[in-house]
């Protein structure tokens, strides 16, 4: 079995940091908004300064990646996400063949809604909090804004863990994101025109399904 | 090959695009936001997770109050001829009120029509009997150290009620049981949970919140920086 790299070590601390902080923020998060669960657990001004410390963290961790990891190879990556060509935009329209990139076009939109989505965590995050201590900073629709792209972000994490962790055709792909490498007849199979073409046949693009 | 993969045009930069437009979308919802939300919120009552009727709970200690009927007491004291010590009993031989009135908290969420059932603060005053000089009420929670006060004159409105139900239930936990004060033209933090003294005195003071910077004054729509 031939292995080809997909995801270096920087893009997967990228990825991990961004789901592990996205997880506890959910978990003190929902603590602080579902009532069954505030009264469950209680120590609301505990859990409210977890959370609020967590967002803080999880920001300055992935900053703190972006900046000591490889910068060059984010950008490329960042270009990559940015870029939907022909074939995409095919894709998106469920018309085949459309051979796809190292990322396909849904995973290209949800990376980009995931880095708005912790723009605008960041920015109600920093409103609520500065919201409770001075009322020029206080808006009515603040917490609309947290909790709509929370139930927008959990949607669309939820479709993301299905095609990661459950889908039989697509959760080889969890390898690429922990271990780094992906089969090569899998990246051949689902990302045609970034996987390297079998052995002792020139590169072609297409092919796709 | 089929003539879908020909060389096409130059890729389109639709990321940047959808990134841009998501952030300020979001950003201006800080202004629109809150209307969209209150039009969708008989779709949003039936999605799982969505809290019921739009409630949250705020608290400020580690735990809630727990309500004991047999030792719990309303206490009124400071500027009036006679102290009172009452138990629920006492509270529900005396007239009972109802009214259904909007919730609104100060960080932005709203329950409408909300049905609560109580005692009015003229029925209490009449066994009381405020002297002259008491010009405010503090309301002290037993979720330490939260208060709040009000002046006599807000106390009086029509709608101000001390609540034991809520919804034609007794008030749940959560919403400050047994006892809780009702002032539905005033933000939720003037609304004290889990009431369990009154004290009249000459002027109201700044209570839990607003020892913290919000307004004394806490009118719906015309404070803590709202206008309407």
């Amino acid at each position: 079995m031939r292995y080809v790299r997909r995801f270096s070590r920087t893009e997967r601390a990228v990825h991990w940091v961004n789901a592990v902080g996205f997880f506890v923020l959910l978990g003190t998060g929902l603590i602080l908004y579902l009532p069954s669960l505030s009264i469950l657990v209680g120590r609301r001004p505990v859990v409210k300064d977890v959370h609020f410390w967590s967002g803080i963290a999880w920001v300055g961790a992935l900053a703190l990646v972006a900046l000591l990891g490889d910068r060059r190879g984010l950008l490329r990556t960042a270009r990559e996400l940015d870029s939907f060509d022909a074939d995409d935009r095919r894709w998106l329209r469920r018309l085949y063949p459309a051979p796809q990139g190292r990322f396909n076009a849904g995973q290209k939109i949800n990376a980009v809604l995931n880095a708005a989505f912790l723009v605008l965590f960041a920015v109600s995050g920093t409103l609520l909090f500065f919201g409770e201590r001075d009322t020029r900073f206080r808006f009515a629709s603040t917490v609309v804004l947290h909790d709509g792209i929370t139930l927008v972000a959990t949607v669309l994490l939820v479709g993301h863990l299905y095609l990661a962790v459950l889908h039989p055709a697509t959760r080889h792909a969890l390898r690429g994101m922990t271990l780094g490498t992906v089969r090569e007849d899998w990246a051949r199979e689902h990302h045609a025109k970034w996987a390297p073409p079998p052995a002792g046949q020139g590169r072609e693009t297409g092919g796709g399904t | 090959m089929s003539d879908s993969v020909e060389p096409g045009p130059e890729p389109k930069r639709y990321g940047r695009g959808l990134f841009l437009v998501t952030v300020a979308g979001g950003i201006s919802s800080l202004a629109w936001g809150k209307g969209l939300w209150s039009h969708l919120s008989a779709a949003t009552s039936s999605i799982p997770f969505v809290p019921h009727g739009g409630w949250r709970i705020y608290t400020v200690a580690s735990t809630m109050p727990s309500f004991d009927p047999a030792t719990w007491r309303l206490e009124i004291g400071g500027l009036v001829e006679k102290p009172l010590s009452l138990s629920m009993a006492d509270l529900r031989a005396l007239p009972r009120a109802r009214q259904t009135s909007t919730f609104h908290c100060v960080t932005g969420w709203t329950v409408d029509n909300v049905h609560w059932a109580g005692v009015r603060l003229t029925d209490l005053f009449a066994q009381a009997r405020p002297l002259p000089r008491a010009g405010g009420l503090e309301f002290v929670s037993a979720e330490q150290p939260y208060t709040d006060s009000l002046t006599m004159k807000q106390a009086l409105l029509h709608d101000v009620m001390l609540a034991y139900e809520m919804d034609h239930a007794p008030l749940p936990r959560e919403h400050g049981s047994p006892l809780r004060l009702v002032i539905p033209e005033m933000y939720g933090y003037k609304n004290v949970k889990w009431l369990n003294r009154i004290n009249l005195v000459e002027q109201p003071q700044d209570g839990y919140w607003e020892q913290l910077g919000y307004d004394r004054d806490a009118w719906v729509g015309r404070s803590n920086g709202y206008r309407s």
